[in-house]
């Protein structure tokens, strides 16, 4: 049996006190720009969503200091709500807790591998083409912040490596 | 709260790592590899997250209307306090990575310590960026090792990046008027404490990569006065030149 993480739990726990779920269902449709696979939720991106008044606040956290998709996401989750019939839109960046890999859920791993992204892993990072753990790392970082760039030793395919962190 | 204190510190704090990441930004297009591209532009970019956030930590303390890019692009040459390490020029790529490995291996107790500290929002940013230089550490210590113990031409050229920013590393440890009022009061660290740990990590990895620490006891200092080399007005010139030319300009 593997307990899931504090901090994955202490997440769930926010969104299952949640007044409302149907915003959260709203935003489960805001997909990360850089990686459309996962939603802001399954990136750990969106942390809360909750009424104040006739105005919606949102609270995000940036995955990297620097991301530059943190940016789109907020375009992104406002426009979402609008079209909803929510024009009144508040976002709040939130720096505390930090953002870390911990928050993916199992699921959100598996889609990860199913993009061809490998998920954070301590253990033996494995080819998302062909499954092989004969890999190596090319280079600390790739595309975007989070993530590192492997090459697979039996496919040859480079693939994302997407960090611990 | 000396709030006139944090002002000026996140300031300091802030433009450090804004110029550190100016300078990294100018290996894109010009990296000897393009996974070093990569690399160069994602550190700039932590580097450049990074000062946004303590410049939005300074603007909320002022409320004087000043924005993020206001206090990036608007101030002159004199009002910038970051330490002269990080505004040399990027030189070689030895100069660049000897230079990432001396401000990596400061920043990762640095950060460390500032997650202590009892105003909420350093101690926020603290947490965050600790994650990314100690990324950062790995990387450019990995640096060391390979041009280190490299090639003949890899060894001196680092050896002379080495020699060349020595002098500049002392003022990593100098605590300014106001940060020596905050460290008192529990708000941040002291970094002249942070030396012993700095310098354990630069030995270890030195005697590893058999490059030697320089003897030469000459240092400068100057930048959390606002007295800085010669480059940094290069360096605003460019980075500045858009909200000069287009004040207020957006994306």
């Amino acid at each position: 049996m593997v307990l899931v993480p504090a901090a994955r739990a202490e997440r769930l726990a926010t969104r299952r006190r949640a007044s409302d779920d149907s915003l959260w269902a709203l935003l489960d449709a805001v997909k990360d720009p850089e990686i459309p696979a996962l939603s802001l939720w399954e990136l750990g991106v969106l942390q809360d969503v909750y009424h104040e008044g006739s105005c919606v606040t949102v609270v995000i956290t940036p995955t990297y200091s620097g991301c530059p998709a943190l940016h789109a996401m907020e375009q992104a989750v406002r426009e979402h709500l609008t079209v909803a019939g929510h024009p009144n839109v508040r976002v709040v960046t939130r720096l505390a807790p930090p953002w870390t890999t911990d928050w993916l859920s199992t699921s959100a791993r598996r889609l990860l591998y199913e993009y061809g992204i490998a998920p954070p892993t301590a253990d033996v990072i494995g080819c998302p083409q062909c499954g092989s753990t004969h890999t190596a790392r090319i280079s600390e970082f790739g595309s975007t912040a989070c993530k590192a760039l492997y090459r697979c030793g039996d496919c040859g395919e480079p693939f994302d490596y997407f960090k611990p962190l | 709260m000396p709030s006139n204190d944090l002002f000026t510190y996140s300031i300091a704090l802030a433009d450090d790592a804004l110029i550190l990441g100016q300078r990294l930004t100018e290996w894109v297009s010009n990296a000897p590899t393009l996974e070093e591209e990569l690399a160069l532009a994602n550190v700039a970019l932590d580097h450049i997250g990074r000062a946004r956030m303590f410049y939005g930590h300074a603007g909320q303390l002022v409320d004087d209307g000043r924005s993020e890019d206001d206090l990036a692009f608007g101030r002159d040459c004199r009002e910038f306090t970051n330490l002269l390490i990080n505004e040399l020029p990027r030189g070689d790529f030895a100069f660049t990575m000897v230079r990432q490995f001396f401000v990596d291996a400061f920043n990762v107790p640095f950060l460390t310590a500032l997650i202590q500290s009892s105003e909420p929002t350093l101690a926020a940013i603290g947490a965050k960026a600790v994650k990314e230089s100690t990324y950062h550490l790995r990387r450019s210590r990995d640096w060391m090792l390979r041009l280190g113990d490299g090639s003949a031409e890899s060894h001196s050229r680092t050896q002379r990046a080495i020699d060349e920013l020595w002098g500049y590393t002392p003022e990593l440890f100098e605590a300014f008027a106001a940060e020596d009022r905050l460290a008192e009061a529990g708000l941040a660290p002291d970094r002249g404490a942070l030396k012993s740990q700095w310098r354990n990590t630069v030995d270890a990895t030195f005697a590893e990569a058999t490059l030697r620490c320089p003897t030469a006891a000459w240092s400068v200092r100057g930048g959390r006065g606002g007295v800085h080399t010669e480059h940094l007005g290069h360096l605003l010139a460019q980075m500045q030149y858009l909200q000069r030319t287009y004040p207020g300009q957006q994306w």
